[in-house]
């Protein structure tokens, strides 16, 4: 992720929340010419899915922007959830008044008071006439602009190069928008425009980070997620849905595949070669995921795996370990380091949860000393040999459970126990 | 027979009586279970502690339930005591206060504390000012009730909280509020209270429930140990039942306060008005007092000859407090207000609940001047 935003300038005040429209301009992909339009559409979906909450804001699309009427909705909140859509590239808040000099004027003066910006703000105006039946051209109007609201700040400055403050003014047929300010969104590719894939997700920093960079590139991503119970708790699957509900703010609804995993992991521990027991479990997942990509239509896995960070991401172990997939292998992640995840998982929102100190199926039975380098021969012939192997990863896949996330939703997966009793509100 | 005992006992609500026998069928499991079915059982505690906070106007983790109000008040004063004797050894409550808190302090006395028991007015309220002169350095506890349970009598807690801070900010505040709650204001930040005792089963709530607000920042030395519910601060599996049924019955006297009053408040000053007049009877409640609880006197016998003669009579009253009214002595509390022991020895206690009716104090009175002629006569028999 960037560094976010372009915040206000030092010691001024923001003009949000005198806006009451919101400007969102398209990213990097306007330059992608024939795809363009599938793109935008798909931006204005996420757009209109984040807006959700928010009934009284309207929107509307024209090329390269869309503009979020606010109607009185919270400006601060939604710029907070839209700049986070992915394939916008920043966000301005405008204020809007009717395309009449004297209007145009006020609303100026206006925003100025709001901004209230220190003494020696350089500044400039800049106005652009789109509606050419409007009395006065551009340039006319910045000097028609300027010359009073200088009166009234004798504190600012004229740099007409590179002012800090520079005030946007776009008169259109009705209505003329004015701004300044301009926050950096989160850039990259509209949701899903680059395809599917599978993701596994298990609970810890990498694989959540790993999801929300994929989505980024446009990816959309199915989350896959192994539990061993009674080995792993409930509590651990509860966290996994709950990160899961955090990457859905990013894209609006995740689908999650619990794979009930504890006959697979456990049939390894029984042949003696608990050094091997990574390598095996992790084919074992690729196997099933990739039988939940057929399924589901996605054309890669992406993984969290970070080149050297354990035994299982050696580049001897990934050579092994990718071989039980003809699917791609995605590894955003594999590149950096450690402490880099971990700042773009505080970022997204993912840490707090990852951190939680439940057991999950990676750390269960592993190996006092597990291979760095296995041998790919030997995997293959034991998994050739182990009675009811495929028969165990076939009930894996029709055991697994699908549910869908939204980000205010509380979808909750089937209860592993049957509840005795829920909570009655009507008892307290 | 109609029922006067309120403020010993309550009737429970219906709905009390309901949530009790469906928790008791399904969610038996122990809280501090790991399972499902602990788990489970674990969130209604905390359901229980939010609607509980949410009706005194606190925090959740401010909420420690207890059996009863008389663990909640030896907790409150033996827990503070013990955890902050590095302070000092010294505690200032009220000669009126009931027998869980006097006794505690009685018993730190024992142990070396030295205790100063504040002597209320003839109306039986304490001076602030009295209290607060009592306050030193090495104060570590002051405990003062909300409303006696006697006579009725409303502690003017907000004077008392700031008096007290003002002479000690060390010194923590703990209010009784077992008679208070559900009929007066809980104002727990006004009165700068650090501690405050209530009962669920004098609000309609099931019998066994006992909660203490512990204000966040203050902690207690634990009497029962040998688990880790409650925070730490008390030991026992939690009576998941009866805690459910007595958020609800804590929540519901909170939203029903207003009508209570309403209902109530009349029927009380009916019979203020109607004790004072029988030229017999010393009336040891004022008008301000709390609206449930109306305390006389008849002088010529034991309080418990009047009580059988009014229970003979269809009345079910108390003499006193229900905790000290197997004792045939005078009325500490009576004494305490500076009455004579034949006034102390002769006390009615008269307390009302919402379901009374102006037909019902009808009934009372006639009952009562029936008592008092039937009396009257063995009195002059005796003469």
């Amino acid at each position: 992720m960037r560094e976010n935003r372009t915040e206000a300038a030092e010691g001024r005040g923001s003009s949000i929340e005198y806006a009451d429209m919101l400007l969102l301009r398209f990213g990097e992909f306007t330059l992608k010419g024939k795809n363009r339009n599938r793109f935008e559409k798909t931006v204005l979906r996420h757009v209109k899915e984040m807006v959700k909450p928010y009934p009284k804001a309207v929107l509307s699309k024209e090329f390269g922007r869309i503009y979020v009427t606010l109607n009185g909705e919270p400006a601060g909140e939604l710029a907070e959830a839209l700049r986070n859509v992915f394939g916008i590239a920043s966000i301005s808040p405008v204020k809007v008044s009717r395309s009449e000099f004297d209007d145009i004027l006020a609303a100026s003066r206006r925003f100025l008071e709001i901004i209230a910006p220190p003494q020696g703000t350089t500044f400039k105006v800049n106005a652009r006439r789109v509606w050419k039946d409007f009395p006065h051209g551009s340039i006319e109007m910045n000097k028609l602009i300027s010359t009073p609201l200088l009166q009234g700040y004798p504190g600012l400055l004229v740099d007409v190069k590179s002012p800090e403050l520079e005030l946007k003014l776009e008169i259109r047929e009705g209505s003329t928008y004015i701004f300044c300010d301009q926050i950096e969104g989160v850039g990259g590719f509209p949701l899903g425009t680059n395809g599917k894939a599978m993701l596994l997700l298990s609970g810890g920093i990498d694989s959540p980070v790993a999801a929300w960079s994929s989505m980024r590139r446009g990816l959309e991503v199915e989350c896959v997620h192994f539990y061993s119970y009674p080995y792993t708790s409930e509590l651990a699957r509860q966290k996994v849905v709950d990160l899961a509900r955090v990457l859905s703010r990013y894209a609006g609804v995740i689908k999650l595949h619990l794979v009930p995993f504890t006959e697979v992991q456990t049939s390894f521990t029984g042949i003696g070669q608990d050094n091997l027991i990574i390598t095996l479990m992790r084919r074992a997942m690729l196997r099933i995921t990739t039988r939940l990509a057929e399924r589901e239509g996605a054309l890669a896995v992406v993984t969290g795996d970070s080149l050297g960070q354990v035994a299982s991401q050696t580049l001897s172990s990934m050579n092994v370990i990718g071989r039980a997939t003809a699917l791609p292998l995605l590894r955003p992640l594999v590149m950096m380091d450690k402490s880099e995840i971990v700042e773009l998982s505080q970022r997204i929102g993912t840490y707090d949860l990852s951190i939680l100190p439940y057991e999950d199926c990676c750390t269960l039975f592993v190996p006092k000393s597990p291979t760095t380098n296995p041998n790919l021969r030997i995997i293959e012939k034991i998994e050739a040999t182990l009675p009811g192997y495929s028969a165990r990863l076939d009930e894996a896949v029709t055991g697994t459970e699908t549910i869908t996330i939204t980000p205010y939703g509380d979808e909750k997966p089937q209860d592993l126990v049957p509840a005795q009793s829920g909570l009655q509100e009507e008892w307290f | 027979m109609l029922y006067w005992d309120y403020a010993a006992a309550t009737p429970p609500y219906e709905e009390v009586v309901q949530t009790m026998e469906q928790i008791m069928r399904l969610h038996y499991a122990n809280p501090s279970s790991l399972h499902r079915a602990g788990r489970d059982a674990e969130r209604l505690l905390a359901r229980s502690r939010e609607v509980c906070a949410a009706a005194l106007g606190a925090a959740p983790h401010e909420i420690l339930f207890t059996s009863g109000a008389t663990e909640s008040n030896n907790l409150a004063v033996k827990g503070a005591a013990l955890q902050y004797q590095g302070r000092g050894r010294h505690i200032v409550t009220t000669q009126i206060e009931h027998p869980s808190v006097y006794e505690s302090c009685q018993q730190l006395q024992s142990l070396g504390w030295e205790v100063t028991f504040v002597a209320p007015d003839s109306t039986g309220v304490v001076d602030p000012a009295g209290i607060a002169a009592a306050v030193r350095r090495d104060t570590v506890l002051v405990s003062v009730m909300h409303v006696n349970n006697e006579t009725g009598a409303v502690q003017p807690l907000k004077d008392i909280g700031r008096l007290v801070k003002a002479a000690n900010h060390r010194t923590l505040f703990h209010v009784d509020g077992v008679q208070g709650f559900g009929k007066l204001a809980t104002e727990l930040k006004e009165w700068q209270a650090d501690l405050y005792s209530l009962s669920a089963h004098k609000l309609r709530g099931p019998r066994g429930v006992g909660i203490l607000y512990v204000r966040e920042g203050v902690s207690l030395f634990p009497l029962l140990t040998g688990g880790s519910q409650e925070q730490g601060g008390r030991a026992g599996t939690e009576n998941v039942p009866a805690i459910v049924a007595s958020a609800k019955a804590v929540r519901m006297g909170a939203e029903n306060r207003e009508a209570y009053n309403k209902q109530i408040t009349p029927l009380r000053e009916r019979l203020l008005a109607f004790l004072s007049g029988v030229p017999e009877f010393t009336v040891n409640s004022s008008r301000d007092g709390a609206p449930h609880i109306v305390h006389f006197s008849y002088p010529a016998v034991n309080g418990e000859v009047m009580a059988r003669k009014l229970e003979e009579l269809g009345m079910t009253v108390s003499t006193r407090s229900a905790c000290s009214s197997r004792l045939a002595e005078p009325s500490r509390i009576l004494l305490a207000m500076g009455r004579d022991a034949a006034v102390a020895l002769g006390g009615v206690r008269i307390s009302l609940g919402d379901a009374h009716t102006q037909a019902d104090i009808e009934a009372l009175e006639q009952a009562l001047l029936s008592a008092v002629q039937a009396l009257k006569i063995v009195e002059r028999g005796r003469d």
